[in-house]
C-alpha cells in the first residue's frame, strides 16, 4: 500500500469548481439557506406590488448585468429598511433577457438577531465574509450585491440623501479581482425618499440591540405600519461593468490600485446619482 | 500493512477495525482501549491498555506497526464528563504520538480522528469552512479547546516528523442508526429541538461515510488537514421535515444555557456545543477530500433520510438481537485454538 503513488498536490480551481456538490432537485433550501418557497411567497407578493405599483421601477442598462459568469454588483445604499437590494433583485428577475438569482451580502449582525436569523438568508441574504463572496462569484459563478457603504448609507439621515458615503475598506474590490469577475455599478433612485430616517434613538437602539432605530415619518409612532414605505418612484440604473481581469496578476496585493477601483466605483455611482436627481421633476412621480 | 487502532471500543475504532479485515492488504490489526470492544471482530487483536505512552511503544515496536488511527477522541459532550474527555483528548492524544515518534519508529503514517467542533460556531463565520480557516475567535466551550489542543500537538508532531505522513479528518456531525451522539438522542425525541428565531445550517455524514473516509485515509497518502462532510447544507427546518417531525423552539434566544440546563432533568441534554450549533449552524467545503478521491455514498440530506429510517424501525429491532458482549476467553479461543476451522485457509 505505501507504493502507491503520491496524490498530485493542490488540484487546480477548475477542478474544484467541478466537486462543489450535484444540486438535489428535491430540495427547496440550498446550501447558503435560501428558500425557494419564502422568497417565490415573497417576491409574488411584497415585491411584485412595490416594484410594478408602488416604486413603478423604471430600469435602465439591464444589459450592463452579465448573462452568464459570477459578477459583483455595486449599489448606493439607502432607507431605514433598505428596499433597493429586493427592487434590484427583482429588476434583474423582471427585465433581464436571462434573469439570475441575486445573492446580496449581510451584516453578519443579522446571523446572530433572532427571527431576521431565520428569515435573512431564506431570502438570498449571505453574510458579508470574503470567503462566502468568493465562493459565490468565483465557484458558483453567482451574482452577488454588495453595497459597500454598509449601514452608514443606510443609517444617513435624509439631510444627506444621495450623498454617498465612504466605500469602506475596498473589500469589495478586492472581492472581484481575486474571483477575476467584473464589477457592475448601480445606482438606485427614490430608495432614500420610500423611507427616510430624520433621528436615532440610541436609548431604543441598545435595548432592542438592533443595528440602529430610526425615526422615519411612520416609524416609531405608526408601530408596525411604520415598515411601510412611501411611494417615491424608483428609477435603477446599471452602469457599465468594470473587467478586473485588466491588471495582471494579482492586483489585489496593490492596496493603491484597490483604492482606487474602490474610488472609482464610488464616483462613478456619485456623478450617475446627480444625473438622476438632476433630471427628476417630481419625488413621488419622476 | 500493519495497523494499530486506538479507541477500539468506540463505534468509530470498532467499525474501521471491521472493515479493515476485509481487506486482505492488511497483515495485522491490533485495537486498544482501555475498555471491551463493542462489536465482532474476527481477526483484530485486542489489548487492553490505557493511554500510557511507554506501554503502547513497546505494541507499536513490537509488532512493527506502520500505520496508527487514532479514532479515540471525544467529540461529544455525551460520551464522556469534561474531566474523563479532557484527559483523553489532551492528555491521550499527547501520549499516542509519543508512542508513534522517535527516529526508531517503524511508524510511517498517522491517522487523527478530529472534528469540525475545532472551527466552532460563530456569528462571523463564513459559510464553508476550508481547512486552512482558522477559527475567528478563541475557543468557547471545553471541548472545542481540547479538540484544538490536540491538534495543535498533531500539528507539531507532524512537522517533528516530517518521514510519517499524518492525516487529520475533521468531521461534521455524524448521523445513523447505530451511532449514539447528542444529535441522535435530540433527534430521536418526538420534536426536533430548535432555538427560538434561528435556523441553522447543517450539515451530516452517514456512519458509513465515516468509516469509509478512515478508511480511504488508511490506504492512501493524504498528508494534511481534511474536512469530512457530506454534500449539501441543510436548514435545520428541512431536517425536521425530512425526519417527519415537527420543530420545536424548545430554547430561547436569550439565557439558553439556563433553559439547557433546565431540561436536563427532562432527559433532554442540550451540550454547550450542540447549543451554538443550534444558534449558529455550520457548513464545511468537503471538496478537498473529494479532489483527493474519495467519493461520498451519501448526501447530507440522504443520511437524515437513512437516520428516519432507522428511528422507525428502532421500536422494532428493540430487544430483537443480543448485543455483543467480549468475553476475552471465547475471543482467545476463537483466535489461537488448532480445533477451529478458519474460513480461507483450510
Amino acid at each position: 500500500m505505501s507504493g502507491r503513488p503520491a496524490l498530485p498536490a493542490a488540484p487546480a480551481t477548475d477542478d474544484l469548481r467541478e466537486l462543489l456538490p450535484a444540486i438535489e432537485p428535491d430540495r427547496q433550501v440550498t446550501d447558503w439557506g435560501r428558500s425557494e418557497r419564502v422568497e417565490g411567497l415573497l417576491d409574488a407578493t411584497v415585491y411584485e406590488f412595490l416594484y410594478h405599483y408602488w416604486f413603478r421601477c423604471e430600469v435602465e442598462g439591464i444589459e450592463n448585468v452579465p448573462a452568464t459568469g459570477g459578477a459583483l454588483l455595486v449599489s448606493n445604499h439607502a432607507g431605514a429598511l433598505p428596499p433597493d437590494a429586493p427592487m434590484i433583485a427583482k429588476a434583474i428577475k423582471e427585465e433581464h433577457p436571462r434573469p439570475r438569482p441575486v445573492h446580496l451580502t449581510v451584516e453578519h449582525f443579522f446571523k446572530g438577531y433572532p427571527g431576521l436569523a431565520m428569515l435573512v438568508n431564506k431570502i438570498g441574504g449571505v453574510p458579508a465574509h470574503p470567503a462566502n463572496v468568493h465562493r459565490l462569484l468565483d465557484d458558483e459563478q453567482q451574482l452577488v450585491l454588495v453595497f459597500p457603504e454598509g449601514r452608514k448609507g443606510s443609517e444617513k439621515l435624509y439631510k444627506d440623501r444621495y450623498r454617498l458615503r465612504r466605500f469602506g475598506r475596498g473589500g469589495f474590490v478586492e472581492a472581484a479581482m481575486r474571483a477575476r469577475t467584473p464589477i457592475v455599478p448601480i445606482a438606485v433612485l427614490g430608495a432614500e425618499e420610500a423611507m427616510p430616517i430624520f433621528a436615532h434613538v440610541g436609548l431604543l437602539q441598545r435595548l432592542t440591540k438592533l443595528i440602529y432605530f430610526p425615526v422615519t415619518p411612520l416609524f416609531p409612532h405608526f408601530g408596525l405600519l411604520g415598515t411601510a414605505y412611501l411611494p417615491a418612484k424608483f428609477r435603477i440604473r446599471f452602469l457599465e461593468p468594470i473587467p478586473t481581469d485588466q491588471w495582471g496578476e494579482r492586483p489585489w496585493d496593490d492596496n493603491g490600485l484597490v483604492q482606487t477601483v474602490a474610488e472609482d466605483v464610488r464616483a462613478r455611482i456619485q456623478d450617475e446619482l446627480i444625473d438622476l436627481v438632476s433630471h427628476r421633476r417630481s419625488v413621488w412621480l419622476g | 500493512m500493519r495497523v494499530l487502532v486506538t479507541g477500539l471500543s468506540s463505534f468509530w475504532g470498532g467499525r474501521l477495525a471491521q472493515a479493515l479485515e476485509r481487506d486482505r492488504s492488511v497483515e495485522t490489526i491490533i485495537g486498544v482501549s482501555p475498555e471491551d470492544p463493542t462489536c465482532e471482530l474476527e481477526r483484530t487483536e485486542f489489548v487492553r491498555v490505557g493511554l500510557q505512552h511507554a506501554l503502547l511503544r513497546r505494541i507499536v515496536q513490537a509488532a512493527e506497526i506502520d500505520t496508527v488511527v487514532d479514532a479515540r477522541l471525544v467529540v461529544d459532550s455525551l460520551q464522556a464528563s469534561p474531566r474523563v474527555a479532557h484527559e483523553a483528548n489532551v492528555i491521550g492524544t499527547m501520549n499516542i504520538l509519543a508512542a508513534c515518534g522517535g527516529p526508531d519508529s517503524p511508524v510511517r503514517k498517522v491517522v487523527f480522528k478530529s472534528s469540525a467542533h475545532y472551527y466552532g460556531c460563530e456569528q462571523d463565520d463564513p459559510a464553508f469552512f476550508t481547512e486552512t480557516m482558522r477559527r475567528p475567535h478563541p475557543p468557547r466551550t471545553r471541548l472545542e479547546s481540547d479538540i484544538v489542543e490536540a491538534e495543535k500537538a498533531v500539528d507539531g508532531f507532524a512537522e517533528r516528523n516530517p518521514a510519517v505522513t499524518v492525516t487529520v479528518l475533521r468531521f461534521c456531525n455524524a448521523l445513523g442508526p447505530d451511532l449514539r451522539t447528542s444529535h441522535t438522542e435530540l433527534f430521536a425525541l418526538p420534536v426536533v429541538p430548535c432555538m427560538l428565531g434561528f435556523d441553522p445550517r447543517y450539515q451530516f455524514i452517514h456512519e458509513e461515510d465515516l468509516v469509509g473516509v478512515l478508511r480511504f485515509a488508511v490506504e492512501h497518502e493524504l498528508p494534511g488537514v481534511y474536512n469530512a462532510a457530506g454534500d449539501g447544507v441543510l436548514a435545520l427546518s428541512e431536517v425536521a421535515s425530512l425526519l417527519g417531525k415537527p420543530p420545536a423552539p424548545i430554547l430561547p434566544p436569550w439565557g439558553s444555557s439556563l433553559a439547557a440546563a433546565g431540561l436536563r432533568p427532562l432527559g433532554i441534554r442540550v451540550p454547550d456545543e450542540v447549543r451554538h450549533q443550534l444558534r449558529y449552524g455550520r457548513g464545511l467545503d468537503n471538496r478537498k477530500l473529494k479532489a483527493a478521491g474519495y467519493s461520498y455514498a451519501f448526501t447530507s440530506r440522504e443520511t437524515v433520510l437513512k437516520h428516519a429510517e432507522g428511528l422507525r424501525a428502532r421500536s422494532l429491532r428493540r430487544g430483537e438481537a443480543e448485543p455483543y458482549r467480549y468475553e476475552r476467553e471465547v475471543e482467545d479461543f476463537l483466535r489461537w485454538s488448532p480445533s477451529v476451522r478458519r474460513k480461507g485457509t483450510v
